[in-house]
């Protein structure tokens, strides 16, 4: 488990300086920005409208509309009509990440095993040798 | 690499457990060895290109293996595994855990227990890994700090990585 977030961080670092430039459209770009994160978090417990989402923030309400374009355009939340109103809700969906890091973990473990064999058949090379 | 090897992956949602079965060609002394011995574990436990650092290793009950996975540039990531009961040869449980360089548990990131058995498979042997997390909770909070680190994009890109590892 610890390994994942391991190797998710250093993918991150990586990804940081490959694509250091970026376009808007770019999600790490988009979470990036501390109150975009914090909508995030507050989506992630309900959907609300853009309304909704400025009341928790200081910000002017143009400004809280400008992030919440962003986070639609990268494709991280989405907004769907209910009467007159339009409600944000996160996109992930938790299952569907659920079964991706379990294929994740999965192959993450395969690969060490993987260099388990290398490591345990130097060793009986090693030890023919002897 | 021979792909004939036993490997067999098990969730179990409801009792948030995730069984490894994996046969390895080496006796099971050696494939012992290999998960307990920090100077073999250095050689395999990172998923490429990672590497694995040992500060220290105290292979016993109540012991640690304190370690560093490092990435190629040099940044360092903590882990420490907390010993809980070794019955040489057959099995031992460990807690997973994300530390710092000196070797203090965050007690605020989730665990994982360990369940590790060796057993003979002709002349081969078999080691079963059963990995427990406490809540579905624990299990969200570890996805949710992968999207944290990079969102989406870094998943997919850990996917292709992950392809050209296995293969």
């Amino acid at each position: 488990m610890a390994t994942y977030i391991f190797v998710v961080k250093w993918l991150h670092n990586r990804n940081k300086t490959i694509f250091g430039m970026k376009l808007r459209r770019d999600p790490f770009q988009a979470i990036a920005d501390p109150t975009r994160r914090a909508i995030l978090v507050l989506l992630a417990a309900q959907t609300m409208t853009a309304g909704a989402i400025a009341d928790n923030f200081a910000t002017a309400r143009p400004t809280i509309s400008k992030h919440i374009q962003i986070l639609n355009e990268c494709e991280l939340i989405e907004a769907s009509q209910q009467g007159r109103e339009i409600f944000y809700q996160l996109k992930a969906d938790k299952m569907k990440d659920i079964d991706q890091w379990l294929g994740q973990f999965r192959a993450i473990w395969q690969s060490r095993f993987n260099q388990l064999d290398n490591v345990l058949s130097n060793l009986q090379i090693k030890k023919d040798d002897e | 690499m021979t792909n004939s090897l036993q490997f067999d992956f098990l969730v179990d949602k409801v009792k948030n457990t995730i069984t490894l079965r994996r046969e390895f060609a080496a006796p099971r002394q050696l494939v012992w060895d290999a998960h307990t011995k920090s100077e073999l574990l250095d050689q395999w436990f990172a998923p490429k290109p990672l590497t694995v650092k040992t500060k220290s290793m105290d292979f016993r009950d109540g012991g640690h293996w304190h370690y560093a996975m490092v990435e190629p540039s040099g940044t360092e990531y903590w882990g420490r595994l907390d010993y809980l009961k070794i019955r040489p040869l057959d099995n031992y449980t460990a807690l997973d855990g994300f530390s710092d360089p000196h070797g203090n548990v965050n007690p605020e990131l989730p665990r994982a227990q360990w369940d590790v058995t060796f057993q003979d498979l002709a002349k081969h042997a078999l080691v079963q890994t059963i990995v427990t997390y406490k809540s579905l909770t624990d299990l969200e909070t570890v996805i949710n700090m992968g999207m944290e680190q990079g969102m989406t994009s870094t998943l997919e890109r850990l996917d292709d990585l992950l392809l050209t590892l296995t293969k």
